[in-house]
């Protein structure tokens, strides 16, 4: 069995305590939580940002040509700007350092037993690179020209000359951001990967490591194995761009569709690199309060697994109808319809999981669960947009863009609730108020469902995506449908106000909460055996070692409704 | 459930459309089933006091059945849906059928030139007929379409028809449809395609074989030598010209 991490760097300093200056402490940490909180900070605000581009653009589409309050007037290169940084933040600056690396950071080192990441200050530097792309993107909707509004997708040519998209500083800046961004997560995914393998406290098994750890670290090999073409790419973008090459310039011997090839060849995978720490998250909430042992852990892991691989061969159902030779759409309707399998067998063991269970309605599993119920819906939705002969007809409408924020809102938005009333009480050593935390649960999963099925039926009744305003569509200007986008506006709005009592919840807590002990949940895994909050180095009172698996609730051999994996006992339970 | 939302005005809209009732009827069970299985363990499993949670590890073979065999279940449901997949691609994206007439569409920031073939009901002769921002076909009719884009990306999309397609820069697309429902319906850009994307729309008209042949004798250009035609379409792009100055 491996060693206990060994990264001296970090924690030198940490069995006696000294001053340390704020920079130091907070800014230029290289302790793993620390990093983790500065992940978690930064995604949070940069969530902000792109909520209220949400905000702008819906109030454009219910009302077109109003002067949006906040904002003002929305033309139509605002409007596209708004809709491409919407989903670029959403996706890199937000599911991505708030899942992958606020949680794998804060986590991993917890949850394994050791004291740090085992290559501390490239964790740093994973964090510095980060914020310097959020920083880049940022700028770029000030400079002359605006933003940049080609779709998150940023298909060429429209994305490589900034005579087609009128961005000429937005772009490129673009683009450097996200591949400053991938830089980052790239140094972030090294990290984890080699701290679970070499640094697992004494006695964990493979199978002895939490689900969430494992996801986080398979969703990390899918990124790094993804990512590559994509990266590739966009240099291959930025040197049309900028120095005028002709990768994709179809009129100098390019090829426009590569770069979707080399999009979509990481777009898929990047899916369920932001899916799997969500459902890692879940499970551990799930067992928590259902008291329960997860349902077969080992078919979920290689259910995962295999959901890894599967996600590979399925990037061109982006594509059935972008001019790829018709029969490639015969093998990727049918990956794409076997991808349903190893999700389906993860989602049903989920739900397996509750059954016999003892389900405490705390916030974070009323999160945990919603998250079972709306990420059903938006899977299944994926089937008709899987098949291709029916994607013909919904391809870029608002039923895919129903279909994904189904799916994207729970991993990125609810899993993150979920991680943070579960995990607050170890960040920060209080406890997080409930009634707040119910208001604020409601609140938002009702306004959510009245935001989107509406767009599922507009999607299905031939609306497009990506248009400022309907009103110059006949078919689509109707009253009804109009009435239709108005609720969905309305809900937002209801939504964003509901995320006031969370941020208020959050920031009271930090000073007033409830004082939470080392272990609040009465859970089993490593992170609660070190005091709340964890000081650096994590365990004060010597390194844990690990004599069971994760999840051994109301064991039949024990009184207590709990077994954690540290405490000594007879033997390892039967599995 | 489509046709609800708005008319299926394609031979092979009603196809697409069966497909989308088929999925929708397979999904729909499983998602009740699952959704409904969840609820109730959610509510029968709630904590009470008295009760402890039972231990079930979800190894051994009897339990794994509980997930294994709705699995399988879902499987051949997939099989199911590829397989009515496969054919109403292949009838859509494949089995084009012979073409008795054609229009070629000109996608560009932010207009759409369509090409119709003349009274003669060839294309590229001298009597076709370029419209922008108007597709003029005729009902009951195959049609073959060219879809060409000199700068970017862009998605001609007829969601009556159910028919979406991107054009490249570069490349000739080539497809098909056959409208069977007169009528006058919008065309979509469905590719973000630069700033003025979300107002790159156009109208569709399906008319009777009557009004249609009205139509092309009501837009053919007067018969004239070459020469003239061109001499006019010069004449054209210099009243464009001064407009632009202008």
């Amino acid at each position: 069995m491996a060693e206990v991490a060994t990264a001296d760097v970090a924690h030198d300093d940490h069995h006696h305590e000294h001053e340390e200056s704020f920079w130091s402490k907070y800014v230029f940490s290289t302790d793993h939580k620390i990093i983790g909180f500065q992940y978690m900070f930064t995604g949070i605000a940069m969530a902000l940002i792109g909520g209220y581009f949400a905000y702008v653009f819906r109030m454009q589409l219910a009302f077109p040509g109003s002067s949006v309050p906040f904002f003002g007037l929305v033309s139509p290169a605002a409007y596209n700007s708004l809709v491409t940084n919407h989903g670029t933040i959403m996706i890199f600056w937000v599911a991505m350092p708030v899942l992958i690396a606020a949680m794998g950071n804060f986590l991993i080192p917890l949850m394994i037993g050791c004291d740090d990441m085992v290559f501390p200050r490239v964790n740093r530097l994973s964090y510095q690179i980060f914020l310097l792309s959020a920083i880049v993107l940022i700028a770029s909707f000030f400079v002359p020209g605006g933003g940049f509004g080609g779709a998150w997708t940023a298909y060429p040519p429209l994305s490589a000359m900034a005579k087609y998209n009128a961005t000429p500083f937005g772009a490129p800046m673009w683009l450097i951001a996200v591949t400053l961004e991938i830089v980052a997560f790239l140094l972030g995914g090294i990290n984890f990967i080699t701290t679970v393998m070499n640094a697992r406290a004494k006695g964990m098994r493979m199978y002895d490591i939490p689900i969430v750890i494992w996801m986080i670290v398979i969703a990390s090999m899918l990124f790094m194995a993804s990512v590559g073409p994509l990266v590739a790419g966009a240099v291959m973008l930025l040197f049309d761009q900028t120095l005028g090459t002709t990768f994709f310039d179809a009129s100098a011997g390019g090829d426009p569709v590569l770069w979707q090839h080399l999009f979509w060849f990481f777009g898929h995978p990047e899916v369920y690199v932001v899916l799997l720490p969500a459902m890692g998250i879940v499970a551990e909430v799930m067992c928590t309060f259902a008291r329960k042992k997860l349902f077969a852990y080992k078919m979920i892991l290689y259910a995962t697994i295999g959901l890894g691989i599967l996600s590979f061969f399925v990037w061109a159902h982006h594509q059935f109808i972008s001019g790829v030779d018709p029969r490639a759409a015969y093998l990727f309707t049918t990956t794409t319809l076997l991808i349903s399998i190893p999700v389906a067998i993860m989602l049903f063991a989920y739900i397996a999981t509750l059954y016999g269970g003892s389900i405490q309605f705390t916030t974070a599993m009323l999160f945990a669960l919603s998250f079972l119920a709306e990420f059903l819906i938006g899977g299944v939705t994926g089937i008709w947009l899987g098949s291709s002969g029916v994607d013909i007809y919904l391809h870029d409408t608002y039923f895919v863009l129903a279909h994904f924020h189904y799916t994207f809102f729970p991993i990125a938005i609810i899993g993150t609730y979920t991680a943070i009333y579960y995990w607050f009480p170890k960040m920060f050593g209080r406890k997080m108020n409930e009634t707040w935390g119910k208001i604020h649960f409601w609140g938002t999963i009702i306004s959510f469902n009245c935001i989107f099925i509406p767009l599922f039926v507009l999607g299905a009744a031939g609306q497009h995506r990506r248009i400022y305003n309907y009103q110059h569509f006949p078919d689509l200007a109707g009253a009804d449908m109009q009435d239709m986008r108005v609720f969905a506006t309305i809900s937002l709005v209801v939504m964003l106000l509901f995320q006031i009592p969370f941020i208020i919840n959050f920031i009271v807590s930090l000073k007033y909460g409830e004082k939470a002990d080392k272990n609040p949940w009465k859970a089993n895994t490593l992170e609660w055996v070190a005091p709340s909050p964890p000081p650096h180095g994590n365990f004060p009172d010597g390194f844990p070692e690990v004599y069971r698996g994760p999840y051994e609730f109301a064991h039949p051999d024990r009184e207590d409704d709990y077994w954690p994996q540290n405490e000594p006992g007879n033997q390892k339970p039967k599995t | 459930m489509l046709e609800k939302l708005l008319p299926a005005a394609s031979t092979y809209a009603k196809e697409i459309d069966w497909l989308f009732d088929f999925i929708t009827y397979l999904v729909g069970f499983w998602f009740f089933l699952a959704i409904g299985v969840f609820f109730y363990l959610v509510f029968r499993y709630r904590r009470k006091p008295e009760e402890k949670a039972q231990y079930i590890t979800g190894e051994t073979h009897k339990q794994k059945m509980a997930i294994e065999v709705p699995h399988y279940l879902i499987l051949v449901c997939d099989l199911a849906i590829l397989i009515f997949t496969f054919v109403v691609w292949h009838q859509v994206k494949i089995d084009k059928p012979p073409a008795e007439d054609e229009v070629r569409i000109v996608a560009q920031q932010w207009a759409w030139t369509f090409y119709h073939s003349g009274a003669d009901g060839l294309l590229g002769t001298d009597d076709d007929i370029a419209k922008v921002n108007e597709l003029h076909v005729k009902a009951d009719t195959v049609y073959h379409y060219t879809l060409q884009s000199p700068d970017v990306m862009h998605s001609f999309s007829v969601p009556v028809f159910r028919l979406k397609q991107d054009a490249i820069p570069g490349r000739d697309i080539t497809g098909w449809f056959e409208p069977n429902l007169q009528g006058e319906w919008d065309i979509q850009c469905a590719e973000m395609c630069g700033v003025a994307h979300g107002i790159m729309g156009a109208r569709i008209f399906v008319k009777s074989e009557e009004d249609h042949a009205a139509w092309i004798a009501a837009n053919s250009p007067p018969a004239q030598s070459a020469n003239l035609i061109a001499q006019n379409t010069e004449n054209d792009s210099q009243a464009q010209e001064d407009n632009t100055n202008g």
